[in-house]
């Protein structure tokens, strides 16, 4: 192994009182940590929702594959997604992009210097959970009425 | 790599409890964060009842009400018991505090749990090692460098909105309760500066007396020191002298797009 040790490491190396040598326990992080703030909690969210609409452009390149390789693939995918399962996996993916994408807003207006008091950022991170759900539900419908 | 589990040697057990004496009426229970280098065992959790009725206010006061009264070998960082030293910073009830700034009313859960800074090399019970985070401060400089010499028989002049850039940053007491609450220091803290040390930083970037900010911000500029941040925003929700560490790195990534022009 080549790689670079943590330099933290040497910090875990403590004594006992006869002065041989124990290495000292890591302290509990998200075993305590209030992980279910705005703050922390968004930003999982957008990591996971980042992740999960990574995976999900799989299943876009599987469709339009298919609608470039002829009729019958074409129907087998379209089988799959008007399935119950394929709806789910379609309206899962429609919250997790609208989630991605208004917290992506919300980064760039912090790195545009703004936004950085708490007040602001518990508003803004209301607003971003409201805006998915409200955009989520709007396109659902809006793809309903012109199916 | 972030490990998001506990190594084996720190799982945490569950210790004693110490009763309540008899006839306390107003009982809280606190469960605290035990470890003890010399046995060689896992941390564990020991809980100790208290009559909240003989205590002061405080989570300190209940620390120390414990360690007088009750279990004198319990260990834990405190000096001044009114928020200027930072030295009890520990996690209460899930967020990053000083015990000395904490009412023990404002815990609503039965137990009142402490532990250490979180994700830190534990010391003894609620003693984590600093070492590294101080490395860290050091390594920014924290102190006025300028190559002009200072006015003869005059302190450095400042005006007051250049002083007024500094109100937010000067008063951080280096507790760390925000490096320890900060996911990215946890799973990167070995080369991610880390809130408070950025933070600092950027108090002397700010300060219209310094004349190192191009050396100062060169410094910074690396994908881990200052670019590990991606403002959760942690740091400053559990700010316990309410400042925002995050502002001031989202200040410091600013300067750095600003001066390529």
């Amino acid at each position: 192994m080549s790689s670079m040790k943590d330099a933290r490491e040497a910090t875990f190396i403590g004594r006992r009182t006869d002065g041989t040598r124990i290495r000292r326990p890591l302290s509990p992080h998200l075993q305590v940590y209030d992980m279910v703030q705005i703050t922390s909690g968004l930003s999982v969210l957008n990591r996971a929702t980042g992740i999960a609409w990574t995976v999900g452009s799989a299943f876009l390149v599987w469709w339009l594959m298919a609608a470039a390789s002829g009729p019958q693939a074409l129907a087998k995918a379209q089988w799959f997604f008007s399935s119950f399962l394929g709806i789910l996996v379609l309206a899962g993916m429609t919250a997790v992009a609208w989630f991605h994408t208004f917290a992506g807003i919300r980064h760039l207006m912090w790195d545009a210097g703004h936004g950085f008091d708490l007040p602001s950022t518990w508003k803004t991170g209301k607003a971003v959970m409201v805006a998915t759900g409200v955009a989520t539900v709007l396109t659902w419908l809006i793809a309903l009425i012109s199916w | 790599m972030a490990t998001f589990t506990l190594p084996k040697n720190s799982t945490i057990g569950t210790g004693q409890t110490y009763r309540a004496e008899a006839g306390a009426k107003n009982v809280k229970s606190f469960k605290i964060y035990r470890f003890d280098p010399d046995t060689g065992e896992n941390p564990r959790y020991d809980t100790y009842e208290l009559d909240l009725d003989k205590c002061g206010p405080m989570v300190l006061d209940a620390l120390i009400k414990i360690k007088n009264e009750v279990d004198t070998t319990l260990t834990f960082r405190r000096s001044c018991r009114e928020g200027i030293c930072g030295s009890c910073a520990m996690n209460i009830d899930g967020m990053n505090t000083l015990a000395c700034l904490k009412p023990i009313e404002e815990v609503a859960k039965k137990d009142v749990r402490i532990t250490p800074l979180p994700h830190m090399p534990v010391v003894k019970d609620l003693v984590p090692d600093l070492s590294h985070i101080y490395a860290q401060l050091r390594s920014v400089e924290p102190w006025l460098q300028s190559d002009t010499a200072p006015p003869p028989d005059e302190e450095r002049r400042q005006s007051k909105e250049e002083r007024a850039k500094l109100d937010g940053l000067w008063e951080c007491i280096l507790c760390f309760c925000c490096s320890t609450a900060c996911p990215s220091y946890w799973w990167n803290g070995d080369r991610y500066l880390g809130p408070a040390v950025l933070l600092q930083a950027y108090r002397w970037i700010a300060d219209s007396r310094d004349e190192a900010t191009g050396k100062r911000l060169d410094n910074l500029e690396d994908p881990f020191r200052l670019y590990r941040c991606h403002t959760i925003m942690n740091c400053a929700a559990t700010c316990p002298k309410g400042l925002n560490p995050a502002a001031a790195i989202g200040k410091i990534k600013q300067m750095m797009v600003e001066r390529q022009g």
